[in-house]
């Protein structure tokens, strides 16, 4: 065991539920942040993947959500823990093409049930545990050269 | 082949984002689900859809995008585009639905090099 990693970054940003308005902000403002400490083109591309999709499902199906951004040296890590209604079958929601989004929600383009797919398949590790009733929390890493 | 050419040779009408028409198109993606599009596209693509919400810049900012091109004369939301004008994202709009239009954008893309 070495010794534990210094932490390069580190900031945690407040999202609000429902207001699609300023949806993305927050995946815009980490995409930037890690521009700016030089982290690799394709690193970043992949953390403005699944940081906006889960971001979009806090804004979709959630009260509110902290998001936790975390440098270290050798990955981008970023934490989404939400309050909200939780998901009652994690393995349905995580199949391609399942939706419980809304009307309202699909005349914006959003509920293709792809989001999670997307967050698995750009993160290098990925995890998801929900209560319902409680809220959901994601773990995504994306490794550094 | 940049925005530019691509503006000129389909007689598309720019709606904003002029400083981004320089920027070389490196391909294209055609849809309407914001998912689809944030899995499947890439970097230095335009993007081809009839979504005119405002939640299309922040797509096509994050993927860094050449471009968004409207189908169907679609008129983008007034947000979309004071949005797009600062991220410096040209979006523009064509008469053509969506089929036609990404053909004759495929064989621009193609023809040359
Ligand atoms: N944070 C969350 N809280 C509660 N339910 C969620 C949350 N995230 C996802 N879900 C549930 O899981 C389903 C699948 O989510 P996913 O992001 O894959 O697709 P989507 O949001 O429905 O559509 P898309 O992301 O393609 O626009 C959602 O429809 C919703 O029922
Ligand atoms: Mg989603």
């Amino acid at each position: 065991m070495g010794e534990p990693k210094p932490n390069l970054y580190s900031e945690s940003f407040p999202i609000e539920g429902g207001n699609f308005n300023s949806a993305g902000i927050v995946s815009t403002g980490i995409k930037s942040i890690l521009k700016k400490l030089g982290i690799p083109g394709d690193i970043v591309r992949k953390a403005a993947i699944v940081s906006y999709e889960a971001e979009i499902n806090v804004v979709s199906y959630a009260k509110k959500a902290v998001v936790n951004l975390t440098v270290v040296p050798g990955a981008v890590c970023i934490e989404v823990i939400d309050e909200g209604q939780g998901i009652p079958n994690i393995d349905l929601a995580m199949q391609e093409g399942y939706s419980t989004a809304d009307q309202k929600i699909r005349e914006m383009g959003f509920g293709a049930g792809m989001g999670l797919c997307n967050i698995r398949n750009y993160s290098d590790d990925f995890h998801i545990e929900s209560e319902v009733g409680k809220g959901t929390h994601l773990k995504m890493t994306i490794q550094t050269p | 082949m940049n925005v530019e050419a691509i503006v000129a040779a389909l007689g598309l009408e720019v709606k904003c984002g002029r400083e981004g028409l320089g920027r070389e198109v490196t391909g294209g993606y055609t849809g309407d689900l914001l998912s689809d599009v944030m899995g499947n596209s890439k970097e230095g693509y335009i993007w081809i859809t009839r979504q005119v919400h405002q939640n299309i810049v922040a797509v096509a900012s994050l993927k860094e995008h050449a471009g968004i091109i409207l189908i169907n004369a679609c008129e983008p939301a007034a947000e979309t585009l004071q949005k797009a004008e600062a991220e410096k994202i040209p979006v523009m709009v064509s008469d053509l639905p969506a089929f036609e239009l990404s053909g004759r954008i495929y064989n621009l893309l193609t023809s040359q090099s």
